[in-house]
């Protein structure tokens, strides 16, 4: 019950682009074609769920018995610098399929705030392993999704005609709000 | 270079939130209040700023293939004395920020101007580089802080001049969004006139 929970609040009712405001550069940066926005939330999800799992036990079996949880944001966004270019070098050899798709979004991934952001939250919230994995998945879920629709909308916008300073960015900032108000209907399901 | 340039250049033809849409996440996250805005904006000043220096005193020792970690644990180590610091002396308004201070670490502005300027140029250029993004960003908040707390709260720095409720919209999530999106096309408007 406690999983299904952790399941829906981070999908629906806290999600993490619409409600909590993280990853928002690649939300707004690469989400003009549909394509582009599955082949980025792949690579979030495969890095924010390994992230979360060796943060997880960083945290529990070396920054808290030495007592340096001080370090925590240091340590942590080297392992997901480092985590990044394994999986970099690791897809490059054993599915190039893959890499090739994945490609260019790679790297961006280190700067994205959502890793990070997921991994300390988890830390924050008490999870235990189990939990924490529920947890990053469930939030990849829900970065995905998010960004998913969003492009959606943008590839229909494109064909719209909107008043001229409003082009671009800006029209898609009012449209991600309104989505975000969608998502508010979701408050208090859990 | 001439360096009043080189400082306004980060305030409005290259401000971070409004042209270049960098660091967003704290821009939309924080700025329910003006205090809350600023604060965040001041942080990631003094982080951008120290950064830049020391990025640009070590350029030459640093090898070319890996200054991106090398950059990012500079940043850290900045961004971790800010959080110590302010957990001692700014309790509340650490409070309110949470999340989004040790955050500041991924925010694209500080590794941005780290790589694409502090690496590049002279000492004097990286602090006046460092001064005018980080002003461009906390004035950015500002103005994205104010318009939320006026309209969502009817308050200005925490004092209110409605009775009652504002339109509580636009401290939510969606408020966010949208009182951003228009405050880029306004920028898109001036922008275009000037130019």
């Amino acid at each position: 019950m406690n999983y299904i929970i952790i399941i829906i609040s981070a999908i629906f009712v806290n999600n993490i682009v619409l409600a909590k405001f993280l990853g928002i550069c690649p939300f707004i940066g690469v989400s003009n074609r549909v394509e582009t926005s599955i082949g980025m939330t792949g690579a979030v999800t495969f890095v924010m769920v390994i992230a979360t799992i060796v943060t997880y036990l960083l945290q529990h079996y070396i920054l808290i018995p030495f007592g340096i949880s001080f370090m925590q944001t240091i340590t942590f966004i080297l392992v997901i610098a480092a985590l990044v270019q394994m999986v970099e070098i690791m897809l490059k050899k054993v599915s190039p399929v893959l890499y090739q798709a994945l490609g260019i979004f790679l790297p961006l991934i280190t700067t994205n705030c959502a890793v990070l952001g997921v991994a300390i939250l988890a830390v924050q919230n008490d999870y235990n392993l189990i939990e924490s994995v529920v947890f990053s998945i469930a939030n990849a879920i829900g970065f995905g999704m998010a960004l998913l629709i969003f492009s959606g909308i943008r590839e229909q916008l494109e064909l719209v005609d909107v008043p001229e300073p409003m082009k671009g960015i800006p029209i898609a900032f009012i449209v991600a709000g309104l989505l975000a108000m969608a998502f508010m209907g979701f408050t208090g399901i859990v | 270079m001439n360096q009043w340039k080189n400082f306004s250049k980060g305030l409005f033809r290259e401000n971070a939130v409004f042209v270049l849409f960098l660091g967003l996440c704290p821009t939309l996250g924080v700025t329910t209040s003006v205090i809350n805005g600023v604060g965040m904006g001041l942080a990631t000043t003094f982080v951008l700023l120290m950064s830049n220096i020391v990025v640009t005193l070590i350029k030459n020792f640093i090898p070319d293939k890996v200054r991106i970690p090398s950059f990012i644990v500079i940043i850290a180590s900045f961004v971790t004395i800010v959080e110590l610091l302010m957990q001692v002396y700014l309790p509340s308004l650490f409070d309110e920020l949470g999340l989004f201070i040790p955050l500041i670490v991924v925010n694209c502005l500080v590794l941005g101007r780290a790589e694409a300027f502090a690496s590049k140029n002279t000492f004097t250029s990286s602090v006046v580089d460092g001064l005018g993004m980080g002003l461009g960003f906390t004035m950015a908040l500002f103005f994205l802080g104010g318009v939320r707390e006026i309209l969502g709260n009817g308050s200005f720095l925490g004092f209110k001049f409605i009775h009652g409720d504002g339109i509580l919209l636009f401290i939510l999530a969606p408020g966010a969004f949208i009182a951003l999106g228009y405050l880029i096309m306004i920028m898109n408007k001036i922008n275009k006139k000037t130019a």
